[in-house]
This record gives C-alpha cells, structure tokens and sequence, in this order.
C-alpha cells in the first residue's frame, strides 16, 4: 500500500480552497489504487488543520512547523519535500499550480529527476499510473500528460478543477519532520511580506465568481462599482491588461496570456472587449457572461450570456437586483 | 558583470495554434514571435547595462529560424547573443529545455540570468527555477523590482496578495513579470546594430550535454494526446433599453437560475 502525496497550500491556519479539492480528488484516485493520501503542511498550523485534513481524505499529515518553511526562499520547502518522498517512498505528488509553489516543484523535480505537469485540469488513473488533462495554449487545445517511465510525478492542480466533498475521515496521524535546512536553502531571505488589503475578497485564481473590469471603465474611479458588485456576489475582482497597463488596477489583477489563468464558476466581464490576449487567461470558466456597449465585440463569442448596455447603468442596477433576489 | 537573457520563440496568440502528431508545436504558417515577456527581461538587463556597465547577452534554444527572434531581441541593445540549435533538442519538455539552458549559461559564465516569467504559449512557468537548481544558485522569481548592490541582489517577488521583499547573492536566477519596467521600443539604430552583433551558434554536443538526456524521448513528461475543447453551445445576447433596467433583470434571471445567487 503506498501513499499519494497532496502538499497543502494554507495560510497559516486553514488550508486553502485548492488543497482540499485535491485531497478529493487524491482519495478517490488512492482508494482506486488501495493506496492511502498523506498531506504535507510546511509551516505551522499542522495541528489545528488536522482535522479538516482528516475530513478531506488524509489519513496521515506530515507536518514541518517551521519558520524557516517560509522564512527562506523555495529552497527549505523542497528540501523538507525530499525528505517526505525518500522516507514514505511515495511515487506521486499533488501541488497547488500556483507561481511559487510551482518553483518548489520544478527545483524537486530537478533533485528527484521526477516530470512535473503543471495546470492540470483533471487526473485519473490508467494502468497503475496518473494521467493528467491540461489547456494549453490559453485554452484553445486540452492535452493529456503522464510521466515518461518509472520516474516520480509531480502534478500541478489548477484551482477549481475538482470540487471539494468531505469524507467524513478521522483525525489523520501526524508525523512531525525533523528537518534542518542545508546552508544552500538559507542563501535567499524573506526579510519582508508586503500584503495589501483585498478587503476581504477571495483571491482571483481560487474565486468561484469573479467580476473583471476593462477599458470600458473609462477611469481608473470605474472599479469602485466593479467591486460592489463583486462584494455582493461574494467575488474576486480580476482587470484586463487594459486597464492594469493603465494604472487603474494593480498588475497582479490582470487576467490574460501574460497575468493570471483563472477558471472560476463563474466570470462577469464588464467594459472588456474580449481580446484573444484576455480570453486566454479566462475562457475556461465554466460560465461566461459580459456587460459590453459594443454588441460586436469578441467577448459574446464566448459569452453564454452577454448584455449589450453601458455598464455604468447596468451594473448599478445589476447590484439592486441581487440585493433584492438575496434579500 | 554579465547579464545573459534567456528568450524564447512562441506562436503568435492571435493565430491558430496546433500540435503535429507527434505532439509538437506546429511551425507551419503560424507567425513566431519573441515571447512578449521577453521585452521586459531584456529592458531589465539593457537597464544594468547603462547604469552599471554589464554585458548582456541573449540565449535562445531553436532551430535555425529562431534567428529572427535572436536579431529582435538584440534590436533592444544587448551586445550579443548565443543559439543553441540542435535536433537532437526537439520536443524537450521544460525540465529537459531547462538542462539544455543552464548547460549553455555555465559555459558561457555568468553574473545574472534574467528571464520571462511565465512565457504566452506553454505558460509553465518552472524554466527558471529548474535552471538555477542546475545550475546550483537561486532562483528569484516573478520580479516586480530588482535591485543590484555588489554581489547583493534584493527582488520584490510578486505575490498573490503584494509582494514578498527578497535578499540574495549573486550568482542568481530571476525571472520578471510586467509591474518591473516599461520596456522600450528598439531605436532605427538599434535594428540596423543587430544585424552585425556577434551570434554564436552551438550544438548539444558543443555545450557537452549527452544527446541520451534531452529531446522528446528523454523528457520526463509526455504528451500522449491532443484534443480541442469540447464545442460551446452559442450564448445568448440581451439589448439593454438604456436605463440599464432590462440588462440588470435578464442578467440576474440568468444568474438566478444558474444558482449563482
């Protein structure tokens, strides 16, 4: 019986959306194998997670609780992560496909000589090994990946690809890593986090709704309705490259071939045209809806439901609306 | 202080983008382009080189054509540039294109590496942390701001929610996004300078690599299947009267019945 490794990306505290979406997904491709899922938690907060790791499907957590997990750069986590595949002798590994996790798992896959799949949008297992589903090309073609031979596999899991369901699993055993980074992983310091409020919202690649702003906002003012209405849906706020070259919000907003790849449950592009730049960043979103003046524009291609209008009018009225069908 | 820029060669976003059969990217009448991250990368080292003197050289793994976008990426002042064309390289995964890249950066030694991070047509964005692990040095990536002092380099790593203020040394890997600079358009002069700039041209071998480790057959990942996505269903589109009224109600029905309110 062997393990199918899941690394959690979590805050400190819980784990985030993505994390328990794989232990889903991880449970039903181990139990089909009669293999078990172990979560990795580096950092601390492993013991106060236990639980609700138990309850996604892990039977056991190794846990690392740290500083030096995030005091470093990259480098401390994949050693903590080489020492988890050499003493649980596990074959697979399931990571968050976010930018920094996916620097911990290129620099392992290095280490282990492993293939890394990042993006997957969905796993199974064929013949004893994964097989793994990704959109390239911004979305305009989906390919099937698997590791070349008997190597190890690392799989980057997008945000959203599975849905999360409790298994109604015990309290996992946690076994603590004793770990001491090499001086090589110390090389590179954190000496500052800078986060900037997001009032709340949820983060724009994990988001089930997102509302996007564009160049139809016209100024950079425009946004402030952009984030009503997604407070009231209870959404993240993503921006076209349009309007984070132009200022109007900051870069890590932007949704599109050179920002973030999102594929939310649902997307609501106001004042954005829809250019391929931009749908590449978004047109897998399960459902597509825009607010645009322009009834030509390239974004009703792919809208399932599109109104032509000027946002600054529907979208006033659009809050009304949801207030009053919530209330 | 050396600066060496890897730059990469992609299909065009707005053209129509296809696999051949043994699942490469197909060349055939799509437009290739330097990678638009790549201007900024480039911005970045041609700045090190009018503030502090470097020399900045591009890297490129392609075949002959990529020449195109070697003589683009020294159109914006880099001083030279290094192409790695085999065929033992075609259809090298990222971890294999990596080895190909951290081979060509040790032989020709170097400072700083400074590359896109993340490219418009893969998009996998573990390139440049794979070649520092290589090469053995770190990797600092998704750069919103570089810093050099010395042998000091401090980055501000974009995170999901700000940006993590990073301290290293060099040598070291960084990978830029967009927020860093605002690159430049290369000058009349500049496009005339890189049609004479030096260009050398190495093999597999002349790097030292064993063919037996990069190409298709020795990536540790492979693509088994290529497939479009399954066919949308066309959408439906609502006119607005001009108050917003209509479109805010058809909207909120719509979302209403998807139960997404």
């Amino acid at each position: 019986m062997g393990e199918l490794l899941v690394l959690i990306d979590h805050d400190g505290e819980k784990p985030k959306k993505v994390s328990v979406q794989m232990l889903t997904k991880a449970r039903e491709l181990a139990e089909a194998a009669g293999d078990t899922v172990s979560a990795i938690w580096l950092g601390s907060g492993a013991a106060g997670a236990a639980a609700t790791l138990g309850n996604f499907g892990a039977a056991k957590v190794y846990s690392w609780a740290s500083e030096d997990a995030h005091g470093y750069v990259t480098l401390t986590q994949v050693e903590a992560l080489q020492n988890v595949f050499e003493s649980s002798g596990a074959t697979n590994l399931l990571f968050a496909s976010a930018n920094f996790v996916k620097d911990v798992a290129a620099r392992l896959a290095v280490r282990l000589d492993a293939a890394v799949i990042t993006d997957v949008s969905d796993l199974a297992s064929e013949d004893g090994r994964l097989v793994a589903t990704k959109d390239v090309f911004g979305g305009s073609l989906s390919t099937t990946s698997q590791v070349r031979g008997d190597r190890k596999g690392l799989f980057g899991v997008k945000p959203n690809a599975f849905s999360a369901a409790e298994s109604g699993g015990g309290a996992p055993e946690v076994v603590e890593l004793d770990i001491t980074p090499s001086d090589d992983a110390k090389k590179s310091k954190v000496v500052e986090v800078v986060a900037q409020a997001s009032e709340g919202r949820p983060d724009v690649a994990e988001a089930s709704i997102v509302v996007a702003g564009g160049r139809g906002l016209g100024e950079e003012s425009g946004f402030r309705i952009i984030e009503q209405l997604a407070d009231e849906l209870g959404a993240a706020v993503g921006a076209s490259r349009a309007a984070t070259d132009a200022g109007w919000y900051p870069h890590r907003y932007q949704i599109g071939q050179t920002g973030r790849t999102i594929s939310p449950a649902l997307y609501l592009g106001a004042g954005i045209s829809g250019a391929i730049q931009h749908r590449a960043g978004m047109q897998t979103s399960q459902i597509i809806t825009c607010i645009n003046k322009d009834s030509d524009a390239p974004i009703f291609q792919i809208a399932d439901f599109g109104i032509v209008g000027d946002l600054y009018k529907v979208v006033p009225k659009l809050i009304e609306e949801i207030k009053a069908r919530k209330a | 202080m050396k600066v060496i820029v890897p730059v990469k060669r992609v299909p065009d976003t707005a053209t129509d983008k296809k696999l051949e059969t043994d699942m490469t990217v197909d060349r055939d009448g799509v437009e290739s382009v330097l990678c638009p991250v790549n201007e900024f990368s480039i911005e970045e080292a041609v700045r090190l080189k009018e503030s502090m003197g470097a020399e900045v050289k591009a890297l490129v793994v392609g075949p002959a054509s990529a020449q195109s976008i070697v003589r683009k990426a020294l159109s914006y002042g880099l001083d030279g540039a290094i192409q790695v064309t085999d065929d033992a390289v075609s259809g090298s995964d990222a971890i294999a294109t990596a080895r190909i890249i951290a081979a060509a950066l040790q032989q020709e030694g170097f400072d700083l590496v400074i590359m896109g991070g993340q490219s418009t047509d893969a998009r996998t964005s573990i390139v440049p942390a794979a070649v520092a692990e290589i090469l053995g040095v770190p990797s600092l990536t998704y750069a919103r701001k570089l810093e050099i002092d010395g042998d000091k380099v401090t980055v501000h790593r974009e995170s999901e929610d700000g940006w993590h203020v990073i301290e290293s040394s060099l040598p070291a890997v960084v990978s830029v996004v967009e927020a860093i600079n605002e690159p430049r358009y290369p000058s009349f002069k500049g496009i005339m300078a890189a049609k004479s700039k030096p260009l050398d041209t190495k093999t597999v071998a002349d790097l030292g690599i064993d063919a037996a480790s990069v190409g298709m057959d020795n990536s540790p990942s492979q693509i088994t299947a290529a497939q479009p996505p399954p066919p949308k269903g066309a959408g439906q589109k609502v006119e607005d009267d001009g108050t917003g009224a209509v479109g805010a109600k058809a909207l909120a029905d719509f979302l209403q019945q998807r139960k997404l309110i």
